[in-house]
């Protein structure tokens, strides 16, 4: 069926190919019109596809392939390569002026996912880089959508400036950007209204705006799932405005992404940010070459390492490895540790980084489901402080109490000691297998 | 008259004549419909209403004419010309799949029948495509309860404009003299609530709500409650957008959909699926899984006043046969539109046709 992903699509090509010793013409025919199929469905646009299978024909049918004793896999090789060079090669940063306040100018479509974005890169930025910033609201035509902007900026606890909706979204940059230096903020985020890269009177006032506070960031805003006209948007908006930077959102839906591919390659500007999720926090830079390799379905397991190591805190896993290494592990620590792979996003999110779990057959239909980890932690929490630390101590009268306090069964009881027990058991044969090799610091229940 | 036939009068430039009737008629309908409102909306909605029909007319006299002149640049059918058809598609949007069949078909009887010039594969094409968009012809209308209360659930991923949708459809059927109830059914998105209330301001409308964060499925129970009491025609519900993969958010969209039919057996009357024309493949994939979730009874296609086609609800007719209802066509109150099929196709093919002379000068 069509709705593979496009990783999927090109490793069950390449599958064929894998299996063969030698590539023929007919071969790269075949293979060059699936690629081109794949990437077609996966919402590249029809020109950039055309430009996209022209260069990795060349290379493939190349010396450098041919000659070598794995064609097959050389030729994933150098798709997987192109691709990632067509999405720009390596991550860039978002910008940072020289002096004063560092002015981000959000734009984009109705609907892309700009207030959100905004709130998101600021949140961001002050969390990862310790960064003050401003969040301004020049979305003055949607209704509530400065509502919406005072909210995020109420639950992040940062500030917003806003003069209503009657003011000139003009004016409101000027001024926000006044306030901005005044005080001291080192980045300003404005927040403008959605409009359609033909709408000439909107984007002239983009132009005005753009004018008026010379920003160092004119940052597109994408969505993901955009089809073929996001070449038609992206030229637009960066003929007219001039865009330094590109941030997709939506990034978590079933999407392949295309439009990534498409907005690159037209208006050669970097995508910089990727929006993963509804969470607040759910952003993060844009890594091209992680990006690919997501797209070819190798998984991405940096992105996962890197979450862990922001998210989870490192004194608390260090203590909780030695108790693990010590067997101590009590439904405490186990609890606390939930605690952290919750703070580092649902379990979606978190599976489907790692490789492979998007193909492995039983993952793909299982509920990676949140309310699973709210069960656990309901048991646990209706356990005594006594039983969270001496799990010996269960019997069935406790355990009945334990089930009826969770809302829960005894064989859902069961089935956590049990798996308790279980992770003990394996952290002991881990830990001895580990003793003399280096150790991670990183370990968690159910993975 | 058939949608085709339609179609292929106006390839032939026979139709026009016949449209200016027609038009002139439903014009003097209108005027005589609108005279009864107030002066400001009056004349906002005629210099609206009239801009589109006159865009699409100017547009339309030389539709035949523009097809025509590029066909005559692939006058033979062969290969170039089939791939040439093939990417003004793929362009639009309308999926590799579907594409694929139109072209295949069209090849095979081309072959059949022995035709040689693109002249006479234009109708051909036509009848294909209207095929594909207009099989039955009659279910492209919102099915409203005769007697009692409609229930209308719209459902959609995020930032396509199930709000706006519902603001723009609450302003029209006010305008109609019905009484119009909104269910403030986001409860996640900061601002949608007051985003909900901003349109039942403009549009003089209730807007049922509870504060953020609250259970859909709770606010929209309290809605049919207070929308019967206050013996609303129609009561609109809006719900928080949501990726089709997250299966516990569709989880709770079914459940809202339960919630409605427990109160009332026969509703939603309407379970509309907002989608972004600029929306790519994955509109098939949320088509699929909303549907499966809420039994989508139409697509509402918005935001086609840009440069996107929304070609992909040709396919997602085609497959899954869910008829577009509306369309939005801009940001007034007045731009949400029924869905006309022909509209639409004309719509695929016009960029092609406005850049036909410059193309022909350059060759």
């Amino acid at each position: 069926m069509a709705f593979e992903g496009l990783g999927e699509r090109l490793q069950s090509t390449f599958d064929h190919m894998k299996s063969r010793g030698k590539v023929t013409d007919e071969d790269v025919k075949a293979m060059m019109r699936e690629v081109r199929l794949a990437l077609l469905e996966a919402d590249v646009n029809y020109k950039v596809v055309k430009q996209f299978v022209n260069s990795v024909k060349d290379r493939a049918t190349g010396q450098e392939v041919m000659k070598s004793l794995t064609p097959g896999q050389q030729v994933v090789k150098v798709v997987s390569e192109e691709l990632t060079q067509l999405m720009g090669g390596e991550q860039a940063e978002i910008a940072k002026a020289a002096k004063g306040p560092t002015v981000v100018m959000m734009v984009g479509l109705q609907g892309a996912g700009k207030t959100t974005t905004s709130a998101k890169i600021a949140n961001y930025l002050r969390k990862n880089k310790n960064r003050q910033p401003l969040m301004a609201a020049a979305d003055v035509y949607r209704p509530a959508a400065i509502d919406q902007l005072e909210t995020l900026g109420r639950q992040l606890n940062m500030p917003v400036f806003s003069l209503g909706t009657e003011a000139d979204p003009v004016d409101i940059a000027k001024q926000s950007l006044a306030k901005a230096k005044e005080e001291h903020y080192d980045y300003l985020f404005i927040d403008t209204a959605g409009r359609l890269h033909v709408d000439d009177s909107l984007m002239d006032e983009l132009q005005r705006m753009k004018e008026a506070v010379n920003p160092d960031e004119i940052m597109l805003v994408v969505d993901s799932m955009t089809g073929q006209d996001a070449v038609n948007v992206a030229e637009s908006f960066n003929e007219q405005l001039g865009i330094t930077g590109v941030t997709l959102t939506k990034l978590d839906g079933d999407t392949r992404g295309g439009a990534a591919l498409s907005v690159k390659s037209v208006t050669d500007k970097p995508i910089k940010f990727a929006g993963t999720g509804e969470k607040i926090d759910a952003i993060e830079p844009f890594h091209p070459e992680r990006m690919a390799s997501r797209i070819l379905g190798m998984g991405d397991m940096l992105s996962l390492i890197e979450k862990a190591q922001t998210d989870v805190d490192e004194d608390k896993a260090k203590e909780l490895e030695k108790k693990m290494r010590s067997q101590d592990l009590t439904f405490d620590d186990f609890l606390e540790q939930l605690g952290q792979v919750r703070n580092m996003g649902s379990m979606e999110d978190i599976m489907s980084m790692i490789p492979g779990a998007g193909k492995m057959k039983g993952l793909k239909n299982a509920q990676m489901d949140d309310s699973q980890i709210t069960r656990v932690e309901a048991i646990v929490r209706s356990m005594t402080r006594e039983e969270r630390q001496q799990p010996s101590l269960m019997n069935a009268s406790r355990k009945r109490r334990i089930a009826k306090g969770s809302g829960t069964t005894i064989q859902d009881v069961n089935r956590l000691l049990k798996q308790f027990e279980d992770m003990k058991k394996m952290m002991k044969q881990m830990t001895s297998q580990q003793k003399g090799k280096k150790k991670g610091n990183f370990s968690m229940p159910f993975m | 008259m058939s949608l085709f036939q339609r179609l292929k009068k106006r390839m032939a430039g026979e139709a026009a004549e016949e449209e200016a009737r027609e038009e002139a008629k439903q014009e003097a309908q209108q005027e005589a419909q609108e005279a009864g409102k107030e002066e400001a909306e009056e004349e906002q909605r005629v210099s609206l209403s009239s801009r589109f029909r006159e865009g699409l007319a100017k547009t339309r006299s030389s539709f035949s004419e523009a097809m025509n002149e590029l066909f005559a640049q692939y006058r033979e059918v062969n290969e170039d010309f089939f791939e040439e058809l093939e990417e003004i598609l793929i362009s639009s949007d309308v999926g590799v799949e579907t594409v694929m069949e139109i072209i295949d078909e069209l090849r095979n009887e081309s072959l059949l029948k022995n035709i040689r010039t693109t002249e006479k594969l234009t109708p051909l094409i036509t009848e294909k495509m209207a095929e594909k968009l207009d099989r039955t012809g009659e279910d492209s209308k919102l099915n409203m309860n005769p007697d009692g209360m409609t229930v209308m659930l719209f459902v959609g991923v995020n930032g396509v404009g199930k709000t706006t949708t519902i603001g723009k459809m609450a302003h029209q059927m006010k305008a109609e003299g019905k009484k119009v109830v909104l269910a403030a059914g986001d409860t996640f998105r900061a601002g949608a609530i007051e985003q909900l209330e901003g349109w039942g301001e403009r549009a003089g409308v209730d807007v049922i709500k509870q504060q953020a964060g609250s259970d859909p499925a709770a606010v929209i129970y309290d809605a049919i409650k207070s929308a019967k009491s206050r013996q609303a025609d129609v009561l609109l519900c809006d719900t928080a957008g949501r990726l089709q993969n997250k299966v516990n958010l569709m989880n709770e969209l079914a459940k809202v959909k339960r919630v409605i039919t427990r109160e009332i057996p026969e509703a939603p009357h309407e379970v509309l699926l907002v989608l972004d024309a600029t929306t790519g493949q994955n509109a098939m994939s949320q088509a699929k899984t909303f549907r499966e979730a809420t039994e989508v009874s139409g697509i509402i296609l918005t935001k086609l006043d840009g440069t996107a086609k929304g070609g992909i609800v040709m396919a997602i007719r085609n497959e899954l046969n869910i008829p577009v209802k509306m369309v939005g066509l801009g940001e007034k109150l007045d731009d949400l539109q029924p869905f006309e099929a022909e509209d639409f196709v004309y719509g695929l093919f016009k960029d092609m046709i406005e850049q036909t002379p410059a193309d022909a000068e350059e060759r």
